[in-house]
């Protein structure tokens, strides 16, 4: 049984209308539980529609989507509890708060849920320390926070639900390098806590080789690649023809290899750099 | 959903009806619609009709588009014709039962009323078919330019109109993923009774107003960055021109409106 | 007595040569500019006692964290701001003098983050003709500068089309196109990737270098992408209002614990470079950036 798995997805926008236009084929994949997947592929390639069918947003034209082996459009009026145990955060998600506090945000979600009062704080005190939001935060108008601020409140808004699977669209978008690593690290902390299922989109390389587990490359609507991190990147020329660009680090470890230096070409992050440098360089002090 | 909402109806084409000037065709459907209302006996209204008629063919709309525009106005329609039918009195009564009765009079006047408020409509749909909002709106401030002279703010009346044009796609958008973000938050629009479910539209409009609030102020910073101050000093890129076409769909037009209005003051 | 005015301005023209140089080749200075929100003492001070001169035709990006001042700087350059004390120069005019207002925002254009809210018309071609149509340029004038306009930007075929139906990454250039139409000497770009997908920041990116190479514009790019400020000529880096470095990309970029300090990335090249050279004690370049050089850096290494 799997976290998420799509059976022959197909979704096709503006049916009978002169804008008719398939924005996913066929697409079938299957997610096992307590992966933390990077979602890549570029504007249009079908991300963004695959994302919003795993908590039933958009409905398939054909194909199943199923959730811990379930079709989730089983019983279409139980569609609300399916929004719960997947939660979805959207771009630019402190565009969608509303509250007076920050609090009340947070307990947007869970009330909807219809948990206890004791229950939805407890579950808005642990979201709040999952993304570092203090509690001296907790009674401003989340309206009067900074950027960073704004966006981590929102993500909470969502894990406070508890979903089983958690899915991040762009979820860095227009921070500064400080605002990204903080949510990155902050959300790569939960996952370890929750152990459950979590999907980063991102148009960053870098981040999801530094952060994921596996990754899914969505191309022109068709699912291109799901596998672990490595195998899907060791295909640099086929991401590289699709206009992904492959971390630097991995490009200098390709002319490095090209060069017959004995290092891998399969480096992607700044760690594994440094490890198979290191031992490359005690290697070349043994030889000479 | 939201995306139904088709604004100002307009119906892109290359017809002569759609390159007329925007201020000419103003002018004339305004002056169509005063002769409909000068107009007492229905059989001079036979003229407008085909004249509305032919120009819809010029113009290329397909008729369905004039039922969909005609359909909300259905209700008045029956109602004014049924109370023109049953209760104007008249010399000779055609029809009678119970209290209801059928003068002449009533028939012709709802006969007349009738064609009326189509002609109106058809009439005032086909400016907005066949002129797209943007030009709509020129030609409107254009025409009211000489009011600005009085203090009138008619640039300012025209930007405010052309910049919500220019935004109503974008805020709609913007609607279908706030609703889109709290749908995933759990809430529940579709069921519950009037007043929870206009609560649960407080989590959509707070949002769509800071928004709306937050583009209004940075799109005020870009315009004056691009040296806008007003109407003052002003040029405009898009000069509108007077064409022949101009000139004889003035000349149809005010003939036959002319005629009609001349026959219903003779008659 | 007006002989004796121009006396005096032939005097001082010439007693201080300096000053009418700097004019002519610093597009851009700023003099010990500073800026705070309220005109009280203790108000936070965003901008501190910075002195800046940027000059005609270079490349400029200003990196800096959010809340770093940048966009402070960048709203000075186009009279949004205006300092709270010391002064700003755009081609030689006080930026604090109303006279200059009008003339300075024609001559320094600006561009901003959010592509949707800085577009007017619900026409492409109508929305370049807004600025021309606000300086009274006659309507022939218009239409040649707006044809000029989109060619540059590659978007002359979208002439007719509605902004919100376009792409980001076009909706930015159709903005960059309805700044050019001002014929301004200088393009002010405020975090113009921000809310872009990689295939948007490529297209604009390349469009204001294009511009910068082949029509001698001047551009200052806001940012806090390390790697577009690597394709610049010149880096100055920003932290709590005050100018923390200002250099060459490889000069800046080469102070790797100051970069970090500042809350900004280096690019992954020169880090490994610094790691091996801190770290490993080894004999390296500091100032690789490109793939290329850090590759063949290391490679030395193994030789």
């Amino acid at each position: 049984m799997y976290a998420i798995e799509a059976q022959n997805l197909t979704y096709t926008y503006g049916i009978k209308t002169p804008f008719e236009k398939t924005a996913i084929r066929d697409v079938s994949v299957q997610i096992p539980a307590g992966e933390f997947v990077g979602v890549i592929g570029h504007t249009g390639s079908g991300k963004s529609t695959l994302i919003q069918h795993i908590n039933g947003l958009l409905r398939p034209t054909s194909g199943k989507l199923l959730l811990n082996g379930k079709d989730i459009w089983e019983n279409p009026k139980e569609i609300r509890k399916v929004r719960f145990s997947a939660g979805l955060v959207f771009q630019y998600p402190e565009h969608q708060l509303f509250e007076t506090t920050v609090y009340k945000d947070i307990a947007f979600g869970p009330t909807n849920m219809g948990l206890s009062e004791e229950e939805v704080r407890l579950r808005v005190e642990e979201a709040a320390e999952f993304t570092g939001i203090s509690s001296a935060l907790m009674d401003q108008s989340p309206f009067e926070l900074s950027g960073g601020q704004k966006r981590r409140v929102a993500i909470a808004g969502v894990i406070a639900m508890r979903p089983e699977v958690l899915i991040l669209d762009e979820p860095t978008a227009g921070l500064d390098p400080r605002g990204r690593d903080k949510i990155l690290d902050r959300l790569r902390r939960y996952h370890q806590a929750q152990k459950n299922t979590v999907l980063l989109v991102s148009h960053s390389m870098e981040d999801v080789a530094e952060y994921c587990t596996s990754a899914l490359v969505m191309n022109r609507g068709t699912l291109f690649a799901y596998d672990t991190v490595e195998n899907v990147f060791c295909r640099t020329e086929e991401l590289e023809q699709m206009g992904l660009a492959i971390p630097a680090i991995t490009q200098v470890f390709h002319r490095l290899a090209a060069a017959g230096i004995p290092v891998s070409r399969n480096v992607f992050t700044m760690d594994a750099a440094k490890q198979a440098l290191s031992a490359a360089l005690e290697g070349r002090g043994r030889n000479a | 959903m939201l995306n139904d909402i088709t604004l100002g109806q307009y119906f892109p084409g290359n017809s002569p009806l759609h390159k007329m000037d925007p201020r000419i065709k103003i002018l004339l459907t305004v002056l169509f619609v005063v002769s409909l209302f000068l107009v007492s006996d229905p059989l001079f209204l036979i003229a407008p009709v085909i004249f509305i008629g032919i120009l819809y063919l010029i113009a290329r709309i397909p008729v369905r588009f004039l039922l969909k525009s005609l359909k909300p106005l259905i209700p008045i329609l029956i109602f004014t014709t049924v109370l023109n039918l049953f209760f104007l009195p008249g010399d000779v009564t055609l029809f009678s039962f119970w209290v209801i009765q059928i003068s002449d009079k009533g028939l012709l006047n709802a006969i007349l009323v009738l064609i009326r408020i189509v002609c109106l409509i058809a009439g005032s749909s086909l400016l907005t078919y066949t002129t797209s909002p943007i030009a709509l709106t020129d030609g409107i401030e254009r025409l009211l330019s000489p009011l600005g002279k009085l203090k009138f703010p008619v640039h300012d009346l025209a930007m405010m109109m052309s910049i919500a044009l220019r935004f109503i796609p974008t805020l709609i958008e913007e609607t279908e993923k706030i609703m889109s973000a709290q749908k995933a938050r759990g809430a529940d629009m579709e069921t519950g009774s009037l007043v929870q479910r206009a609560k649960a539209l407080v989590p959509i409009l707070i949002p769509l107003l800071v928004s709306a609030f937050r583009r209004a102020e940075e799109l005020a910073l870009a315009m004056e960055c691009r040296c806008y101050r007003g109407g003052e000093g002003r040029t405009r890129m898009k000069q509108l021109k007077l064409h022949l076409r101009d000139l004889w769909g003035s000349l149809i037009t005010v003939i036959l409106c002319g005629g009609m209005i001349a026959l219903g003051f003779l008659l | 007595m007006h002989e004796s005015i121009l006396c005096v301005i032939l005097y001082i023209s010439m007693a201080c040569p300096g000053e009418r140089i700097l004019a002519l080749t610093e597009y851009i200075h700023a003099v010990n500019l500073s800026f705070s929100y309220q005109n009280e003492p203790e108000a936070p001070q965003v901008l501190k006692d910075v002195s800046l001169s940027v000059e005609k035709g270079s490349f400029v990006a200003v990196l800096g964290h959010n809340g770093s001042g940048k966009s402070t700087l960048a709203k000075h350059m186009n009279v949004i701001l205006l300092p709270s004390g010391g002064s700003l120069f755009v081609n030689g005019m006080d930026t604090s003098l109303e006279e200059h207002l009008w003339e300075i925002r024609q001559q320094v254009g600006m561009v901003f983050q959010n592509p949707d809210n800085q577009l007017v018309a619900t026409v492409v071609e109508e929305d370049v003709a807004f600025a021309p149509e606000n300086m009274g340029v006659p309507p022939e004038e218009i239409r040649r500068r707006v044809e000029e306009a989109l060619r540059t930007v590659g978007m002359w075929d979208f002439r007719d089309h509605a902004p919100h139906r376009l792409s980001g990454g076009q909706k930015q250039r159709i903005a960059i196109a309805g700044v050019l139409a001002m014929h301004p000497d200088c393009i002010v770009l405020d975090e113009p990737t921000a809310m872009l997908d990689p295939r948007g920041r490529r297209e604009v990116l390349e469009t204001i270098h294009r511009l910068n190479r082949e029509s001698g514009m001047t551009v200052i790019l806001i940012t806090h992408y390390m790697d577009e400020a690597a394709q610049a000529d010149r880096v100055v880096v920003m932290d709590s209002g005050t100018v923390i470095a200002d250099g060459t990309p490889k000069e800046v970029f080469s102070q790797v614990e100051l970069i970090r300090s500042a809350g900004l990335d280096v690019p992954q090249t020169t880090d490994l470079v610094h790691w091996l050279r801190t770290e490993k004690g080894l004999d390296l370049p500091a100032d690789c950036l490109t793939v290329e050089e850090a590759a063949d850096a290391v490679a030395k290494l193994f030789s």
